[in-house]
């Protein structure tokens, strides 16, 4: 047992692009359900979409790395208007569904061989790299302290995605003081009595849902970014972690959800290292390596079961301001 | 059990875009462009190429599709209109050279030799591949053949379904539950009869009552240990619905760490079919498996119908609080639905693993969304309203695989299902809710 | 204002509203609302079966009539929360039939609804706040820039205030709405919908679970709408406030209008007394306001009637098994 490697390995989880990626995606969801009420199981698509537009327009069609981003970024924005078109003027539980199953389309059609010769089927896509590292403003090198050294591309990735992180997370704070997000917590709350004050419920639900959205894909990009784009990793499991991150932060607060993802993945990360070092040298009788690796995402179920029941206004949020509220 | 036909590919294409054009014009655009427009000559880049001239009667052959696989590579072309053709590969090795004989005009085969050859680029850089084409009549299935073949296996699947479909839809009528651990209620029964089957040797039969068995004391055991405790706390719909999330994780990972990612088959999986009438063939186990499950569902319509607890689990979808103002002990119905949900879902799910066929440890987790599917066909809550969706989907996943590539076949009812929303919110047989 | 008004009140009643004899559906000299022709169906139960109605402008009108009589039904077709099979009706000289429900508010016919909608994880403020038309910061754009729409944000807290105020409710304005009584709730619920400034206010069963001190206090609110020159329509049980306050009275039966006239005459026509009052004046008013969830619909019945009650066993009614039937804010 190296517990020196292993704590750093979990130390450097805490800004890994993985944790990033994760953390916008539920500052997105935050948008949905913390503050809209939208009960969105297809947060999956969203960044599978952000992370295939990318790809795609740079492998297919050649465009430039920010111009990929963009793409993703719109991507997601059709997907939530096809998306809610239908359903935003349904039930909450209806929305859960139909976004479920959306999701599972999304994937399916990435994942099918009829569009091979653009998604690359069940292989996902790669080697897209180039003009991203190209635009890299930092030197060549391995550099940083501790836990935390990498090479050039591995602090523009980070640094990158740390800066789309705190944009977002300032658009959320801007947004949910203002009048917007009052209406936006009053449809969580009631949308019959909002539409009786002369609000457009339907509007005002499509926005949230397209601005979550645009937050879901560009985690997808930040996911993207340093490796590859692979299919089987948008299944609807993605989307339940990322409630899992969501529920454990504070479903209706700004900071809830990156708290939430550093959590989440810096206790994955520690459980990835140390289940599979303790079964290995004996410590975890009856289990193998692999049966240990498998442990965590037993416990991830577990850990989510007992935030909604024990402490569903999450970690930052206020136990008054519950968010489930029907 | 799900034959695939390799053919139809035009079709396919056409019902594709419509699918598409529902969801990423980007992608849909790239795609058209890719398939429609084809070019005569792929991976130019290459140094190695195949290449070949299609002729018929020493007529050249326009748009006859050459598919190039091997070594971890993949190419198609369609022939250009001398009938020429050239797909270009990253190394030297052997590939398999496919001629797409549904591209062929009517009534042109391949006549010497098989339409897929393995071709090997050894010493030189380049290869031709030439075709013998003749005259004669591919050996196919009729459409009406495949479409009552396909029916059949629809009706099967969807009554499979259906017993999933129906439980999960009493849990949502009496608690209001989406119950997304019910894909786990599913795999449990499978696992549970492999347990009893493979691993402890019971004969069949008793091994799959004992697993029903089983299933039904899950249902008891999730309710006592956690879903009472939890009416019981009084906690709201959406919170449960999400702790159903964090049980189905949970469930399934168990399943993961004790059986592995690996695929098992109960005894008798796969037998030989008995041809029934035309290309309609299928096993004992199949017809079997409709029987039970036409009996098992006709048992709980007269169970809701004629008994009282039935009734009483009606009355409580109808108006639950109303219901136990009047004196039904709710919390005791609710108790035997989920008895009875999971002892459906295990059923559901031993069928469901031959159907498949095989257990695996997220295989409850691939029909959940049918099943909810089905519940929102025929109206949330409604049992009856879930049987007949189970039963469309059932049929329409089976079915649209005469159109669409196989490996999709679940979007089509995933379309269907977001269609009918849009369509009849409340449903097939559901019913509107009031406001104020 | 009325806060002040310490001695109880003699409303002033609006007379000659309507032209020519009162029967159902008698032309009025100024209307509001003129209703054609409005029906809704709910399988074979016709809900709404209206031929022909007018709402006074610058009145209060009363709408009563007992339990499923079709008054929400017929309130929610009005305001577009519900669609008609057929009808039209005319609001302040614009075609309504068709209007979304929330354009249908910001033309200025604001309702509130029997089961108290507040907004429970809003503050009072907030829920005040919300009620106010026209909002700059509302625009997703505009609201990212708070210069933009503070200035009005302060104007419409001041607003908000003033309201609170009259409605004593002031010192509750940091509160959760959800931590407000069923009574502060249905206060603040009509006090939300004053922020819209509307023409006509309609309050589905405003007094419901209201004690009779805040009873009285929310009557001089609905006076002083008129006042003010709102058009008030609402729907009561209690025969003694209609009296008391309503220039106008309509009465629903089954889905008709079955007499119109001025309080003390429709309290007298036999067909009143027949349809409404004879039968239901015993009725306790906390149960007839809504308190039970849901309608009991003929196939329920039967089917509880199969079954008979299971004895010997303690159901809890207070804590109906994991789904609220209804939106219930209470649920805490
Ligand atoms: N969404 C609905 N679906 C089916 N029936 C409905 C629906 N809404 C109302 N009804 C029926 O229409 C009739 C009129 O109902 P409504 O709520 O308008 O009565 P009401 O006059 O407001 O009664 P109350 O005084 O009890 O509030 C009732 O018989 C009711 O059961
Ligand atoms: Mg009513």
């Amino acid at each position: 047992m190296d517990w020196g490697s292993i704590l750093s390995n979990t130390a450097s989880w805490l800004i890994s692009p993985e944790t990033i990626a994760y953390a916008l995606a539920a500052l997105g969801l935050a948008v949905h359900f913390g503050y809209g009420g939208l009960l969105n199981f297809g947060m999956a698509a969203f960044m599978a979409l952000g992370a295939y537009g990318y790809a795609i327009s740079i492998l297919t069609f050649g465009l430039p790395w920010w111009a990929g981003i963009i793409v993703g970024c719109l991507a997601s924005v059709v997907f939530a208007l096809i998306l809610g078109i239908p359903t935003l003027r349904l039930r909450a539980d209806y929305l859960a569904i139909t976004t479920i199953a959306a999701a599972e389309i999304v994937r399916l059609l990435f994942t099918t061989q009829v569009f091979d010769s653009v998604t690359n089927s069940a292989d996902g896509l790669g080697n897209y790299h180039a003009g991203f590292r190209a635009a890299n403003p930092f030197p060549e090198g391995t550099y940083g302290f501790g836990p935390w050294t990498y090479n050039e591309n591995g602090w523009w990735v980070r640094i990158f995605g740390i800066c789309l992180l705190a944009v977002a997370a300032l658009l959320v704070w801007l947004l949910m003081r203002s009048p917007w997000g009052r209406v936006l917590k009053g449809i969580r709350e009631d949308e019959d009595a909002v539409r009786a004050l002369g609000k457009n419920v339907f509007a005002y639900k499509m926005q949230a849902l397209m601005v979550g959205g645009v937050f879901g894909a560009l985690g997808g990009v930040v996911f993207a970014l340093p490796s590859a784009v692979v299919p089987s990793v948008y299944v609807t499991s993605l989307t339940f972690f990322i409630w899992t991150i969501l529920l454990l932060g504070g479903a209706a607060t700004v900071f809830g959800p990156l708290l939430g993802a550093v959590i989440f993945w810096v206790i994955m990360g520690f459980l990835s290292n140390v289940l599979p070092a303790l079964a290995s040298s004996g410590f975890l009788p009856f289990m193998s390596t692999t049966q240990a690796a498998t442990l965590r995402y037993i416990l991830v179920g577990l850990a989510l079961m007992l935030i909604v029941i024990f402490r569903p206004q999450g970690i930052l949020g206020n136990k008054k301001e519950l968010t489930f509220v029907k | 059990m799900s034959l695939t036909h390799s053919a139809h590919a035009p079709r396919h294409k056409r019902t594709l875009l419509l699918f598409l054009g529902f969801l990423f014009a980007a992608l849909v655009l790239q795609s058209v462009s890719a398939t429609s427009a084809r070019a005569d000559e792929v991976g130019t880049e290459y140094d190695f190429y195949f290449a070949g001239n299609v002729k018929y009667d020493s007529e050249p052959l326009e748009g006859v599709t050459i598919s190039v696989d091997g070594n971890g590579y993949e190419a198609e072309v369609d022939t250009a209109a001398d009938g020429k053709w050239k797909i270009g590969v990253p190394e030297k090795g052997t590939y398999t050279v496919t001629l797409d004989e549904e591209t062929l005009p009517k009534g042109v085969i391949v006549a010497e030799g098989s339409a897929s050859v393995e071709a090997e680029i050894k010493l030189t850089s380049s290869k031709i591949v030439n075709y013998f084409l003749g005259e004669g009549v591919r050996v196919t299935t009729s459409f009406w053949d495949q479409l009552a073949e396909r029916l059949v296996n629809g009706l099967n699947f969807g009554l499979l379904l259906a017993l999933a479909a129906v439980g999960a839809s009493l849990v949502f009528g009496t608690t209001g539950l989406s119950n997304f651990a019910h894909g786990e209620m599913v795999t449990f029964g499978a696992v549970m009869a492999y347990v009893f089957a493979n691993v402890l040797h019971w004969p069949l039969w008793g091994a799959l009552v004992a697993a029903v068995i089983m299933s039904a004391l899950f249902g008891f055991t999730l309710d006592t240990a956690l879903w009472r405790p939890l009416r019981r706390k009084g906690i709201g719909i959406v919170q449960v619905m999400i702790v159903s999330i964090g049980l189905s994780l949970l469930i399934r990972y168990i399943f993961l760490y004790f059986i592995g990612g690996g695929t098992y088959q109960l005894p008798g999986a796969g037998e030989a079919r008995i041809t029934l009438f035309g290309t309609v063939a299928l096993s004992v186990t199949d017809m079997v498996s409709m029987a039970v499950s036409v009996v098992v569902l006709l048992a709980v319509a007269w169970w809701l119908l004629r008994t009282r607890t039935g009734k009483a689990t009606r009355a409580i979808s109808d108006n639950p609080s109303l219901a136990a103002a009047s004196g039904i002990d709710v919390d005791r119905v609710i108790r035997i639905v989920w008895i009875l949900a999971a002892a459906l879902a295990g059923l559901a799910g031993i069928l469901w693993a031959y159907f498949r066929p095989g257990i695996k440890w997220d295989m409850g987790t691939q029909i959940l969304l049918l099943v909810f599917g089905a519940i929102v066909l025929g109206g949330l809550g409604t049992a009856f309203g879930a049987l007949i969706g189970a039963i469309i989907v059932g049929l329409l996943v089976e079915v649209s695989t005469l159109w669409i590539p196989s490996d999709i076949k679940y979007v089509g009812a995933l379309v269907v299902l977001i269609a009918v929303l849009l369509v009849k919110p409340q449903g097939l047989l559901g019913r509107k809710e009031r406001i104020g | 204002m009325s806060s002040s008004n310490a001695a109880p009140l003699k409303p002033v009643k609006s007379t000659g509203l309507h032209i020519g004899d009162a029967a159902p559906g008698v032309a009025k000299v100024d209307p509001i609302i003129i209703a054609d022709n409005v029906t809704r169906q709910f399988g074979g139960l016709k809900a709404v079966d209206v031929e022909h109605l007018e709402i006074p402008r610058n009145a209060i009108t009363a709408l009563i009539g007992p339990n499923g009589a079709g008054k929400t039904t017929l309130f929610n077709l009005l305001t577009g929360f519900d669609k008609p099979d057929t009808g039209t009706w005319v609001f302040d000289g614009k075609q309504l039939n068709g209007v979304p429900a929330f354009k249908v508010a910001r033309m200025g016919q604001v309702r509130t609804f029997q089961l108290t909608k507040a907004l429970g994880l809003l503050t009072v403020l907030e829920n005040m706040k919300l009620g106010s038309q026209k909002q700059k910061g509302e625009g997703i754009f505009a609201s990212l820039i708070k210069p933009l729409w503070n200035k009005q944000e302060e104007e419409i807290e001041e607003r908000a205030l003033d309201i609170l105020a009259r409605f004593k409710l002031d010192t509750k304005k940091d509160d959760f709405a959800a931590s407000l009584s069923g009574g502060q709730r249905k206060l603040l619920e009509m006090a939300r919908a004053l922020m819209s400034q509307p023409k006509l206010v309609m309050l589905d069963e405003p007094m419901a679970g209201v004690n009779p001190a805040l009873t009285q206090s929310l009557l001089e609110h609905i006076l002083d709408l008129k006042v003010q020159g709102m058009s008030v329509l609402f729907v009561e049980h209690d025969m003694q406030m209609v009296r008391h306050i309503a220039d106008w009275v309509v009465v629903m039966a089954e889905g008709r209008v079955v007499a119109e006239g001025p309080p003390e005459d429709v309290m007298q026509n036999p067909a009143v007394i027949d349809a409404y009052l004879g039968s239901h004046q015993d009725v306790d008013l906390g149960v007839v306001t809504g308190r039970i969830a849901g309608e009991i619909t003929s196939e329920v019945e039967d089917l509880l009637e199969e079954i008979d009650a299971e004895t010997g066993v303690e159901h809890e009614i207070e804590q109906p098994p994991v789904v609220a039937p209804e939106k219930d804010e209470d649920s805490k």
